[in-house]
């Protein structure tokens, strides 16, 4: 038995302790927002935190997250406000909309850490995110809007 | 003795006016209404389709959605607008109640069937060149396959007093060379006929040859490129900057298909020239352009593929290898770099592994542990793990990332063997 927490609520599963934490995530605990992409860690899809940090739950065992906090997209605001939501829905981001539940939280880890980046940090970062769309451009973008607006500062948007 | 003098310049002047007068004076030729027009043969009316469209006559006689050869299509010049004729056979708008003589006129003089000089904006001192049969056979085909459209031409905006048509008429005698194509006897049969096409129906110094401030072709700078509607018509002389000279093949393919290999497309105002235009010349009049045209950009025929200019340039578009050189880098951006990059100070929690001691250490197992297994929530800082990269990254990959943070970033002396030390690390069976 594995217990850890999830968007603030306590879960225990009873897996093998090799199990990918994303198919715990989507299979035992029923988040699906969280996608499954390369399997390798090397696509970003799975992206989900763990204390806060970004982490590709799809090579992660969930025996390693015992006693951890987790934060999936559906837990990253109750309302679906975080400013990069915001970002995201105002610069009409995503296109197919597969990766971005893992762009979104890869980034809100990113600016609690480097809340000023500059492009070059947005892609050291971000490179490891892929999008199948290319919508690397626009996810560059919402990155600034969001970091400005989470300065508190006036944006274009 | 002034006085006489005086006279004699003043009758001279008289003389020359009234010469000028009687050299600028065409009368009407008379109506010829289509009732009292004999029918074609048909091949004739062929003949006339291809020269029209080798003259690509519609681009600049149909305005955009306007009906073929209804005309009103905007050309404009340093001096104003000009608005095409209405060449389709209606009788009252456009040029039904033209004989052929009145036709021949037009085209060899550029005069039209009331007598008045037409505007230079229509190639007259191109089409002068063709043959009577020629151009009795674009007749024919204006006269027979276009349907009549009732459309009255635009006046030109031309200003006073360059609109006084009398006026052409001395431009035409200071520039134009009036007469049929004459062939080169030194050259062969195949360059006449290229050049009887190109100085005639296909007009191409129209466009790409300069034209002086009256706005007639250069003479002394033939084919030496000009700019026509906002775009480049290239020299296609020596002075043609393509990396590749262009050969007679070269043409002969581009205005065959509207694409060569080694220079470009036909697009712009170029476009129509060859798809709604040359492209229907017969295979053997394209090569005899061909012909000529080459030998006006005077390049030997040499192969193209084997030019130096197309190896150096299919090299320069290789991409640069540099950004994958580093195999580890490239890894390291991609699976790494999430966490383990720092912008301008080393935020906890993001472990900078330049000065990191897992790759100080003179041995690199303690990396290689962590790459392989990560970092459970019980190690390191609580709650927070390292993913494992055991199924996701091989020995060499790993290897790879190892010796990219010892050299770029630790830039320390490398580790050796670091492909077998994972491989024997990956088999241990540790009891931590």
């Amino acid at each position: 038995m594995i217990e850890f927490s999830i968007n603030g609520r306590a879960v225990r599963v009873d897996v093998d302790p090799d199990t990918p934490l994303l198919w715990v995530i989507r299979d035992e605990v029923g988040l699906t927002g969280t996608k499954f992409g390369c399997g390798i860690g090397m696509c970003g899809a799975c992206t989900v935190h763990v204390g806060g940090r970004a982490t590709r739950s799809c090579i992660t065992p969930v025996s390693d997250v015992a006693g951890a906090e987790i934060t999936t997209i559906e837990g990253l605001d109750p309302a679906g406000e975080h400013p990069l939501q915001q970002a995201w829905r105002e610069l009409k981001v995503p296109q197919c909309g597969y990766c971005q539940s893992g762009q979104i939280m890869q980034a809100a880890a990113f600016l609690k850490d480097i809340p000023n980046p500059t492009d070059a940090d947005i892609d050291a970062v971000m490179t490891g995110n892929l999008c199948r769309c290319m919508t690397y451009n626009r996810i560059r973008e919402a990155v600034r809007e969001a970091a400005a607006a989470m300065r508190g500062e006036k944006t274009n948007g | 003795m002034l006085k006489s003098t005086l006279s004699i310049l003043a009758g001279a002047g008289v003389l020359a006016l009234a010469g000028f007068g009687i050299y600028a004076y065409h009368s009407p030729y008379a109506v010829e209404p289509p009732s009292a027009r004999p029918a074609f043969d048909p091949a004739q009316v062929e003949q006339g389709r291809i020269l029209a469209a080798a003259g690509y006559c519609a681009t600049c006689h149909t305005a955009a959605g306007g009906a073929p050869y209804a005309g009103n299509f905007p050309v404009t010049t340093d001096f104003g607008t000009i608005y095409a004729s209405n060449i389709t056979p209606d009788p009252e708008t456009g040029i039904g109640n033209w004989s052929k003589a009145a036709f021949r006129r037009a085209m060899h003089e550029g005069v039209d069937r009331e007598g008045r000089h037409l505007f230079p904006a229509f190639p007259f001192d191109h089409f002068t060149k063709m043959t009577d049969a020629d151009v009795d056979a674009v007749y024919a085909y204006l006269m027979t396959a276009v349907a009549p459209v009732k459309e009255a031409t635009q006046a030109p905006t031309i200003p006073f007093p360059l609109n006084q048509r009398i006026l052409q008429a001395g431009w035409k005698l200071l520039f134009v060379d009036f007469g049929r194509y004459t062939d080169d006897p030194t050259k062969s049969a195949e360059w006449n006929r290229g050049a009887y096409l190109v100085e005639g129906v296909t007009h191409c110094g129209a466009c790409h040859t300069p034209r002086n401030k009256v706005g007639a072709e250069e003479k002394s700078a033939r084919f030496a490129g000009a700019t026509i509607d906002a775009w480049s018509a290239p020299a296609l002389t020596a002075a043609n900057p393509s990396a590749v000279p262009w050969t007679a093949a070269d043409f002969t393919r581009y205005l065959s298909t509207g694409a060569g290999v080694y220079h470009g497309i036909a697009a712009g105002p170029m476009a129509p020239v060859v798809h709604a235009g040359l492209r229907e010349l017969p295979a053997s009049d394209l090569t005899a352009i061909g012909v000529y045209l080459g030998d006006v950009v005077g390049a030997p025929e040499a192969d193209p593929a084997a030019s130096p200019a197309v190896q150096a340039s299919l090299a320069a578009g290789r991409p640069d290898p540099a950004w994958r050189a580093d195999e580890g880098e490239r890894l390291y951006a991609t699976a790494c770099a999430a966490c383990h990059y720092n912008a301008e100070s080393i935020v906890a929690e993001r472990p900078e592994l330049g000065i990191n001691s897992s790759t100080r250490l003179d041995d690199p197992s303690n990396l290689i542990h962590v790459i392989l297994d990560g970092v459970s929530s019980a190690e390191g800082t609580p709650g927070v793990v390292m993913p494992a990269f055991r199924d996701a990254l091989s020995d060499q990959q790993i290897a790879a990332i190892a010796a990219y943070l010892r050299d770029k970033r630790a830039d320390l002396a490398p580790w050796t063997d670091l492909e077998t030390r994972v491989a024997q690390i990956r088999a241990h069976q540790g009891t931590h």
